[in-house]
């Protein structure tokens, strides 16, 4: 039965942008990039700018968060940012709304930095992914832990009050000891949210042409590695509050809990995904084709019981009575409760009074657990 | 007009695959005043589409053609099409029965091959006179004078005037019907003795019910005669009888000795007017039956079940169809803790498993599980009584048996002498006993050995050919019940027993069959959140084990940039996949996996 998405055009929603340039290819990223430059950066700015305009007008809603993703959205430079900004504001209004940008360590920051929170950014996302050299050279990373340090200094400085930095776990090289001095360097630098992402190995990466001689962990000392990484997390402060994503208490990151409550966000740029009065879509991977004007591909409906299930899984607070309530107008289906409860023994979920969530154990097989619970085969 | 006896040619034509069979049938039926060239559809005579696509064909048809001949003289051919597996031997004899020639076709590019060799010993062992002809005379690589000699010298037919033709492009048919009215002879027989007629084929009709082809070999018969089916005992009154044509059937007043037709008779379903039989006058009856008949016998037992229990009535309704027109074709409800209810089905052998299995998928949409082939086992008990165990289901306790008896088969394999060493070795193997070896000329040899029939029914046919380069051929009956060392293999998952997985096996290969199973499980199953033991167990002792483990790290940890479609592809993914799982206990089998490790060791 498909709910009906809290979106009567009263409702707020997120803005994400997505702004494709990077100085060089991570082995293991196969997010849509490509190096820029000047002119083709003045291009994108002007047509993003000009399409906030257009889809404003066409959606009539207003946003009460912006993200602006990546490639490297710090390379854009201040003004071209606050440009965008600005215009995001005028359009979309956002009203004490969060405002995110990414970064990468690097020269320059402090500057970025400065002309970002002048036009209003109150949250910075860094790619550190790593505090160990060896393991950031492995990486294919081409800064040091030292620059990251650095650049969490310059934006504190900016006023920049919310600021997150990305772990990778289970990469080559990592150890618990190692595991344990990336987050401490976190702890150290006095960041308020962590992203500690499980390295995947993506067909159409560097990494994977290479797959038969990286020498990663194998499969049980990945699953440990992310228990840990929880643990020592939780240690100093940072609760998980999705699968990935750690925070203090109160900078949970607004705008990515849009997308795992199932709320509405519109994407612009090239490889952008949106979901809109029950619709998903995006646009094709193509920076050329984003600046010709080209429509968005159609992803068919969105907002089902099952998908939003599927997100509200990913969270620590799991999937209740009470929010399937306020979503479709009825408490978690008997049949889903009853398949959870059969995982509660082996520590994979945790059921309390009005639904249940998955354990960090939980979140580690997630994909078959989530299946599992959602679709319950039948006793033979 | 009728046509006289000693104008009718009743012949079948022998090929190897692909070498023209089924052109040349074209051909003819176009040389006769039989098909409207724009009626042709390819292959007219195979008409199921599995035939089609497996090209072979699996049941018989025949076809009377009308023939007007050079020397100004009408002539009526009829045409009888052969199945070539070994499951179907017996039709096969029994269509070769009907028939006084055959028309032997062999590729001028590839020469004799292991069907052609096999199929025509059976038929010069028939007595039908055998006329070469050499096709496909327009490759570039056809080597017709090297092929000619090889008949020659191989098969020892004299070929100096086979035509050579091409079946695709119509060259030098006419010489080929020429052949047939000049070398082939006419039938014999006795239109006033009693009526003998031999059942070649038969075939369900919704409206007339099981129709019988038949050739006559004494009598007569027509509408309103009450006829008696000598062997199997049924009485009918016939209602019609007439001539398969090419498209049509026309109806003829009756039949006389030498003819080949059908008969209906409101017979209700095919086993009742079997292959084989003879069909006499009940006012009139002949005093013996024609010779070759056997009784139809499966051999190998499964259980069939519908991967949706729901559909258990739409199973029934579908074998209750195909039995109509399949004389060996045996079902009796039963049911499985794992499976729910189905169906035990008897078969002729694997093909005609498999064959039948494919039918029902096919036209009639079902979605099926099937259990592992059986035979039936004789068993006697420590309290005298003697059971006759075909579901290893209802396998008694170990404890509870005095002997168990495994059925064994009478079994001739043809082969040329150099691969008599081969076969020896296989059918020793197989746990053969050697009785005698007889050469039947300088090069073939007939092997007789007593072999288990639980040996025959599984692989033993693909294993002798490909020993013997597809030149040996089977032929097989049952001989009695012999004490054997039996014992019950079970297979547990987590702990529980999966009864449609258990199987019946001699002892001593209960263990390598064990090692296989559970290899093959373990690489079917899926891993799952708990570790799954896999166990084969021999009177509750665990004999061999594999493990399946749990899954430890199954996570998509980054959803960014609001685009969530891999995640939820994968859960569409996940839960199509769940349709195909049947839940054993607490383990997930998908379908496959009980297919490919019950269907047969590969």
């Amino acid at each position: 039965m498909a709910g009906q998405p809290e979106c009567s055009s009263g409702k707020s929603i997120g803005l994400y942008i997505h702004v494709p340039f990077c100085d060089g290819k991570c082995p293991y990223c196969d997010f849509f990039s490509l190096r820029g430059n000047s002119s083709m950066m003045d291009d994108y700015t002007e047509c993003i700018i000009n399409n906030l305009k257009s889809s404003s007008e066409q959606t009539a809603r207003k946003a009460d968060s912006l993200y602006l993703g990546g490639g490297t959205p710090s390379l854009l430079g201040g003004r071209r940012t606050a440009r965008i900004v600005e215009a995001a504001r005028k359009y979309f209004g956002l009203e004490g709304a969060e405002i995110a940008v990414e970064a990468n360590p690097g020269s320059g920051l402090a500057e970025f930095f400065r002309e970002a929170a002048a036009a209003g950014v109150n949250r910075v996302s860094l790619g550190l992914q790593s505090a160990d050299g060896d393991e950031l050279r492995l990486l294919g990373r081409r800064h040091t832990a030292d620059d990251a340090a650095r650049a969490v200094e310059a934006a504190r400085n900016a006023g920049i009050g919310s600021i997150s930095l990305d772990l990778m776990l289970a990469v080559q090289g990592q150890t618990e000891e190692s595991l344990r001095h990336s987050i401490e360097f976190c702890a150290s630098c006095g960041v308020q949210h962590v992203s500690a992402y499980l390295l995947k190995v993506e067909p159409h990466t560097l990494y994977w042409k290479e797959r038969a001689s990286l020498r990663l962990p194998d499969e049980d000392t990945s699953a440990a590695l992310y228990l840990e990484a929880v643990r020592l997390l939780a240690a100093h402060g940072y609760r998980q509050y999705e699968i990935s994503n750690f925070a203090k208490p109160g900078f949970e990151s607004r705008h990515n809990l849009k997308y795992w409550h199932c709320e509405e966000y519109l994407g612009l740029g090239p490889s952008a995904h949106s979901f809109l009065s029950g619709r998903r879509f995006h646009y094709a991977s193509s920076l050329r084709g984003y600046l010709a004007g080209d429509g968005p591909v159609q992803d068919g409906t969105g907002g089902d019981f099952d998908e939003f299930s599927m997100l509200r899984l990913r969270l620590a607070e799991g999937l209740t009575d009470r929010v399937c309530r306020a979503r479709f107008g009825y408490a978690v289906p008997e049949k889903i409760s009853r398949a959870a409860e059969r995982y509660e023994p082996a520590g994979l979920i945790q059921c309390f009074p009005g639904g249940f969530r998955f354990t960090p154990r939980g979140f580690l097989v997630s994909n078959a657990l989530t299946a599992e619970v959602l679709f319950p085969s039948p006793a033979s | 007009m009728k046509i006289p006896r000693e104008n009718i040619r009743n012949f079948c034509i022998i090929a190897h695959i692909d070498h023209g069979k089924s052109t040349l049938a074209d051909r003819i039926l176009e040389q006769t005043d039989s098909v409207p060239l724009r009626e042709m559809e390819n292959q007219i005579l195979d008409n199921m589409d599995l035939e089609r696509e497996r090209g072979i064909t699996i049941k018989a048809h025949a076809v009377t053609l009308l023939y007007h001949a050079k020397n100004g003289q009408d002539y009526i051919f009829n045409l009888i099409d052969t199945p070539g597996h070994v499951d179907f031997n017996y039709e096969v004899s029994r269509s070769l029965a009907a028939c006084e020639g055959a028309v032997l076709v062999v590729d001028a590019s590839q020469g004799i091959e292991a069907q052609t060799l096999a199929n025509t010993y059976l038929a010069v062992d028939a007595g039908l006179e055998i006329v070469p002809v050499i096709n496909k005379i327009d490759l570039p690589s056809a080597q017709p004078e090297k092929v000619r000699r090889e008949i020659e010298d191989v098969i020892g037919i004299p070929s100096d005037d086979a035509p050579c033709i091409s079946a695709k492009l119509g060259i030098n048919i006419d010489q080929v019907m020429e052949q047939i009215v000049e070398k082939i002879p006419a039938p014999k027989g006795d239109e006033n003795a009693p009526l003998k007629a031999l059942i070649f084929d038969s075939y369900y009709d919704s409206y007339k019910g099981a129709v019988a082809h038949v050739r006559v070999f004494n009598g007569t018969v027509k509408p309103g005669d009450e006829i008696r089916m000598m062997s199997a005992g049924g009485k009918f009154t016939v209602v019609d009888c007439g001539y398969m044509r090419a498209t049509s059937y026309e109806p003829a007043p009756c039949l006389h000795a030498g003819d080949v037709g059908v008969i209906s008779a409101s017979i209700k379903a095919v086993r009742e007017a079997r292959v084989g039989d003879t069909i006499t006058l009940a006012s009139n009856p002949a005093k013996e039956p024609l010779p070759g008949y056997r009784p139809a016998q499966p051999m190998v037992f499964c259980g069939i079940y519908p991967a949706d229990g729901a559909k258990y009535p739409d199973l029934r309704d579908a074998l209750e169809k195909l039995q109509l027109n399949d004389a060996a074709l045996s079902f009796e409800p039963e049911t499985s803790a794992a499976l729910g209810f189905g169906f035990r089905c008897g078969f002729l052998g694997l093909l005609h498993l498999d064959v039948v299995q494919e039918r029902l998928e096919r036209e009639y949409s079902l979605d099926l599980v099937t259990t592992a082939p059986s035979v039936v086992y004789r068993l006697k008990l420590t309290d005298g009584t003697v059971k006759m165990i075909d579901n290893p289901t209802n396998y008694p306790d170990p404890s509870q048996i005095a002997e168990a008896h495994e059925p064994f088969t009478d079994t001739h394999i043809y082969t040329p002498k150099n691969y008599v060493g081969n076969v020896m070795d296989l059918c020793q193997e197989r746990r053969g006993t050697f009785l005698d070896m007889n050469y039947l000329d300088t090069d073939r040899v007939d092997l007789h050995y007593e072999l288990p029939l639980n040996e025959i029914i599984y692989d033993f046919f693909d294993a002798l050919k490909s020993r013997t380069r597809g030149y040996a051929s089977l032929d097989y009956t049952l001989s009695g019940y012999r004490k054997s060392n039996l014992v019950k293999l079970d297979i547990l998952l987590n702990g529980e027993p999966v009864d449609a997985l258990s199987f019946i096996i001699f002892a001593d290969e209960a263990y390598p069959r064990a090692r296989r199973m559970v290899e093959k499980l373990r690489d079917k199953i899926p891993r799952q959140l708990f570790e799954i033991p896999i166990q084969a167990c021999v009177g509750g002792r665990v004999i061999a084990r594999e493990t399946v483990k749990a899954l430890r790290k199954d996570v998509l940890a980054k959803c960014y940039g609001g685009d969530i479609s891999r995640k939820k592809k994968l859960l569409e993914k996940q839960k199509e996949g769940k349709k195909r799982m049947r839940r054993i206990g607490t383990v997930e089998v998908p379908k496959e996996a009980f297919l490919s490790i019950l269907k047969l060791d590969e």
